[in-house]
């Protein structure tokens, strides 16, 4: 039974990780580089309207971000709860 | 050396290297030919999925694309690379602590149904085989063009090539012959944006490159000069979008979540030791994508300026020889309205001489930008990689869809080892030449569908996934009528707006929500989820059991999920 009972407590700090990194990537891909793109467009960096920068490089990179995050972030609770495979 | 004879050679050696290694990777048992043996590490998972995601498609037309279309074509910069953080957090450990062979594997056990099973081997090879066909045609037309051979014998050599390796190695073959292309593709993609970059920017790095100032002491940053180039032809400013939001939302959206539905894309999972490296590759796959697709829109730009420059107004007798040679194939066309013998570039459709179809772009950009004659035949060489890559994975699945979905699981449970792996090789050839034939007579939809292949995966399968790792209650009624509504849903959609099978295509103006048959895929997914739920509310729970399989999965450690018995 106290395997079921880390195993339901580490599903929720998964669950956890999962919504803020999610909630990251919706809002890289959809709110910078479609939702307020035209406004981001204002701002430059370098020869790159903002919005444009991120919709066709910025978001890109934070997508990579985000995976190697989880990566370490669940290497990190599989030690902690001892369920390395 | 002309074109001609270095594309011989730098295709002779990477097809050479790619047999070898099938050689060097026979595949001995089942586990072996569906999913490698399941011993493949992290890197080379993560190179081999690269490869097998950028298709022809991704190499060639994509930068086409946003060339013609600017900012609206960030919808696939973002869909096709977004969709991997879905399948890294979402799905990939998951379904790799399940540990089977098949996505239909999962779904059919996960749902304790061989109508579930038989629902989803349906939407894989819907989903395959509409995606394989363009491979196949991506191959003849490198062929054609650059080796002068006829579009038909280049399918043919191409069927050839793939035929030997995924039919001798299967999955282990399929594997290492991936991370052999996924080097030659990324080399080939990056060479030529390199060399233009720094001859127009003066930065090598092509990503920079692309919001750099020009080269010639002006101080104008490049993507200016190509705004007011653009606007000048009356273009829309290239930086600026021109669809609607709702539509480049949902096509984005349907991407990505087609991205993480494709089954070819979510079986190389299978192929790692642990838990551990499903999410380390998905993550190293992205990374080795990201490589491409934060160059591709760095060569539109390049490309677009480039074109721009050397045709536009200019005398029809001065233009240079890739003109002339692109002409012979169809794929750049000029009329000279006005017989001023000038090419007039413009948006105006009424005063426009020049057709340039946008899968030249990558093909064109190097003898556009007078590089020597070796990094033509490297791109050459870099697209057959990426064509006969996606082409192999896709085959795989259809392969074992039917040996081991179809002939194993349903219609023959007592087949030997050694029965099931013949069946896997015999519907490995069978699918060979399936995608052979619609190479050579392309039905004239294949063009479209295989961009709707993503609307298809996204209607269908992620749905079905996500929800039976992420919803215990979730049962076999669900799922099934979920399936069935979201795809048949998407093939209606598809089937009255982009293929005009039901009458008369449409105007874009009765479009449901304003959003294109490309985007419909979110649409259909959201429905496919509602219908699951809603089903599922009214019927039974699922057995212990299979509650108890989700329970597993959830965690990396412990042995793989005892198998159902029904």
């Amino acid at each position: 039974m106290n395997q079921n009972i880390s195993a339901q407590k580490y599903w929720k700090i998964n669950l956890k990780y999962l919504s803020i990194l999610l909630f990251i990537w919706f809002i890289s891909s959809f709110g910078l580089g479609v939702f307020f793109v035209d406004a981001l467009n204002n701002f430059n960096i370098g020869g790159f309207p903002l919005g444009f920068w991120f919709a066709q490089q910025g978001s890109i990179y934070i997508f990579v971000v985000l995976i190697f995050t989880y990566v370490f972030l669940m290497n990190r609770l599989d030690k902690r709860f001892g369920f390395e495979d | 050396m002309s074109v001609q004879v270095w594309t011989y050679i730098i295709v002779g050696i990477t097809f050479a290297l790619y047999i070898g290694i099938a050689i060097w990777s026979k595949a001995g048992s089942t586990k072996d030919f569906y999913v490698a043996g399941g011993g493949v590490s992290p890197l080379a998972n993560g190179m081999a999925t690269a490869a097998d995601w950028m298709s022809a498609a991704s190499f060639i037309s994509m930068a086409g694309i946003i060339s013609f279309t600017g900012y609206d074509g960030s919808v696939y910069l973002m869909g096709w690379t977004g969709g991997y953080v879905l399948l890294a957090l979402l799905l990939a450990p998951y379904l790799r602590k399940f540990g089977k062979f098949t996505v239909p594997d999962f779904i059919g056990d996960r749902y304790y149904s061989d109508t579930a099973r038989i629902v989803a081997v349906v939407c894989a090879l819907l989903v395959s085989f509409t995606y394989v066909a363009g491979q196949m045609r991506g191959v003849g037309v490198v062929f054609s063009r650059f080796l002068e051979v006829d579009i038909n014998t280049g399918v043919i050599i191409g069927m050839i090539i793939v035929l030997f390796y995924a039919v001798l190695g299967g999955m282990k073959g399929i594997t290492y012959t991936q991370v052999a292309q996924y080097c030659v593709l990324i080399f080939a993609f990056m060479v030529p944006a390199i060399f233009i970059s720094i001859q127009m920017t003066g930065n090598p790095i092509p990503q920079l490159g692309m919001g750099d100032t020009l080269n010639d002491g002006s101080g104008v940053y490049l993507l200016e000069k190509l705004n007011g180039l653009s606007t000048e032809l009356g273009f829309n400013e290239y930086t600026e979008g021109s669809k609607d939001m709702i539509d480049i939302l949902a096509i984005t959206l349907a991407l990505m979540v087609g991205t993480a539905g494709l089954p070819h894309v979510i079986v190389r999972f299978f192929t790692v030791k642990k838990v551990k490296d499903a999410r380390k590759s998905a993550g190293l796959a992205l990374l080795l994508i990201a490589i491409l697709y934060t160059t591709a829109p760095a060569v539109a730009v390049f490309a677009r300026v480039n074109l721009i420059e050397t045709v536009s107004d200019k005398s029809y007798d001065g233009m240079p020889e890739w003109f002339k040679n692109w002409e012979k194939t169809g794929l750049l066309k000029f009329e000279d309205k006005n017989l001023d013998g000038k090419v007039q570039y413009v948006a105006d459709p009424k005063i426009n001489e020049l057709n340039v179809d946008r899968d030249i772009m990558v093909l064109a950009n190097p003898e556009i930008a007078n590089l020597p004659a070796w990094v033509i035949a490297l791109v050459a060489a870099g697209c057959l990689a990426a064509a006969l890559s996606t082409a192999a994975g896709l085959l795989l699945v259809i392969s074992a869809s039917v040996s081991h979905d179809l002939i194993k699981k349903i219609f023959a449970p007592t087949i030997s080892e050694k029965g099931e792996l013949l069946a896997a090789r015999l519907s490995a050839v069978l699918a060979v030449c399936v995608a052979g034939y619609f190479g050579i007579n392309p039905p004239g939809f294949v063009a479209a569908v295989v961009a709707l292949a993503f609307g298809l995966a996204a209607a269908s399968l992620f749905p079905a996934i996500i929800l039976g790792i992420f919803y215990k209650r979730m049962n076999k009624e669900g799922a099934v009528s979920g399936m069935v509504v979201g795809i048949l849903l998407m093939l209606f959609y598809m089937a009255k707006f982009k293929l005009g099978w039901l009458g008369e295509i449409p105007p874009a103006s009765e479009w449901w929500f304003g959003i294109s048959p490309e985007g419909f895929g979110s649409v259909a997914m959201v429905v496919n989820f509602i219908v699951s739920l809603t089903v599922c509310r009214f019927t039974a729970a699922p057995p212990q059991e299979v509650q108890e399989i989700v329970e597993n999965i959830r965690i990396p450690s412990g042995v793989n999920t005892p198998s159902v018995n029904h």
